[in-house]
């Protein structure tokens, strides 16, 4: 990881479909304790979201924003998995 | 025409008829078991990151949640059957209900009462006929099932295992789900799991990677297991009911190939019935006007 700047792999997965699947520098989402924005790097965290924003901002900058139905957010390794009942 | 001609003519209408019914069921079904096979395919992501989440949390939360904990004594149990709405499946149906009765028969064994909770018109029908007790029953999605209708059945069965079984007359102490697995185009098989108290060992299974890594849960680990089971289970049951429903397309498309087949068969012998009567007719129409001619000759060969 010392050339390219380390990156987020990321799965967005809704029962019915993999929403978003790729990598990202940033994602940030709101959990029951408050938002949450998540960088390379960040400490293993398993977090249960609610209604509202999640936003992934992919490796060339451009931000995409869902709006999820409760769900859960783990992070471990660089790796993160968002799941959620339905997008919209 | 003959009458033998044409009650031969008629039944072969009325089969040719079947025929295209049973043919364009055939095709229906073989396309939508593609789409249903893409549903089952397109869930899988999501139940595998969940089981994996489950499997993290169980393993670092000491915490016994009511989902996991096993009963002293069961009192109760509850079996979940995923049937077909309309018929011409072949047995599928009657698979899953007989697998059910089965699993029905051992728990019975084991001193336990049985409530049902039933999914699809077929397994509704059959319990209604016999008069037996349901404790719930879905209908009218067994084709292509939804998650809201999954969470639905979820939420009565999870609210009925979180009752105290021996107080409360619905409560149960184990959950167990029958549905058809999708193995393949040729092969469905009906089969019973146990859904509940789960049983978490996939830990064991999914650690070929090693140790999950030490988490920290947002608000805790007992909170997050308190959301996280319960949507565990919505997810096996969606994927049970997708699986099912793929099972179902492929064992009507068998049925309704055969049936097809059948009717081939069948007009084919009824077109040779109806040929060697026509032929018999005619036969019978030229021996008729031969001795015709013949008589009428010798009448006037007599009386000159």
């Amino acid at each position: 990881m010392s050339e390219s700047p380390a990156l987020l792999s990321v799965e967005l997965v809704s029962p019915s479909q993999r929403v978003w699947s790729g990598k990202a520098s940033m994602v940030s989402a709101r959990t029951i304790e408050g938002d949450l924005g998540i960088l390379p790097g960040h400490a293993p965290l398993f977090g249960v979201l609610v209604d509202g924003k999640v936003s992934i901002t992919a490796e060339d900058g451009t931000a995409t924003e869902f709006s999820i139905h409760g769900g859960f957010l783990s992070v471990s390794n660089d790796r993160v998995s968002i799941l959620t009942e339905s997008t919209d | 025409m003959g009458a033998q001609l044409r009650v031969y003519r008629r039944r072969m209408r009325s089969v040719k008829a079947t025929k295209k019914i049973t043919k364009a069921m055939e095709l229906i079904s073989a396309s939508r078991i593609v789409k249903a096979q893409q549903r089952v395919a397109a869930s899988t992501p999501y139940a595998n990151e969940l089981t994996r989440a489950v499997s993290a949390v169980a393993t670092y939360s000491s915490a016994d949640h009511p989902l996991t904990t096993p009963s002293a004594n069961p009192k109760r149990a509850a079996i979940l059957i995923i049937s077909a709405d309309r018929g011409m499946a072949g047995a599928y149906s009657n698979n899953a209900i007989k697998e059910g009765e089965q699993l029905a028969s051992l728990l019975r064994e084991r001193g336990l009462e049985i409530s049902s909770y039933l999914v699809g018109r077929k397994a509704v029908s059959y319990y209604k006929f016999r008069n037996r007790p349901v404790a719930g029953s879905w209908t009218g999605f067994s084709d292509s099932p939804t998650y809201e209708k999954a969470k639905e059945v979820a939420n009565a069965v999870i609210g009925a295992f979180l009752a105290d079984a021996q107080t409360e007359a619905h409560g149960i102490d184990e959950i167990h789900i029958v549905y058809t697995e999708f193995k393949s185009m040729l092969t469905q098989s009906a089969l019973a799991k146990r859904m509940l108290p789960l049983e978490v060992v996939e830990s064991e299974v999914a650690a070929p990677t090693g140790l999950f890594p030490m988490y920290e849960f947002e608000p805790s680990a007992e909170r997050v297991l308190n959301a996280l089971l319960p949507r565990y289970i919505e997810a096996r049951i969606f994927n049970a009911m997708l699986q099912s429903a793929a099972s179902e397309h492929a064992a009507r498309r068998r049925a309704m190939k055969s049936a097809t087949d059948n009717a081939d068969d069948l007009i084919k012998s009824l077109t040779r019935l109806a040929n060697a009567a026509r032929q018999a007719e005619i036969t019978q129409e030229i021996s008729e006007i031969v001795g015709g001619a013949d008589a009428l000759a010798s009448a006037s060969a007599g009386s000159e």
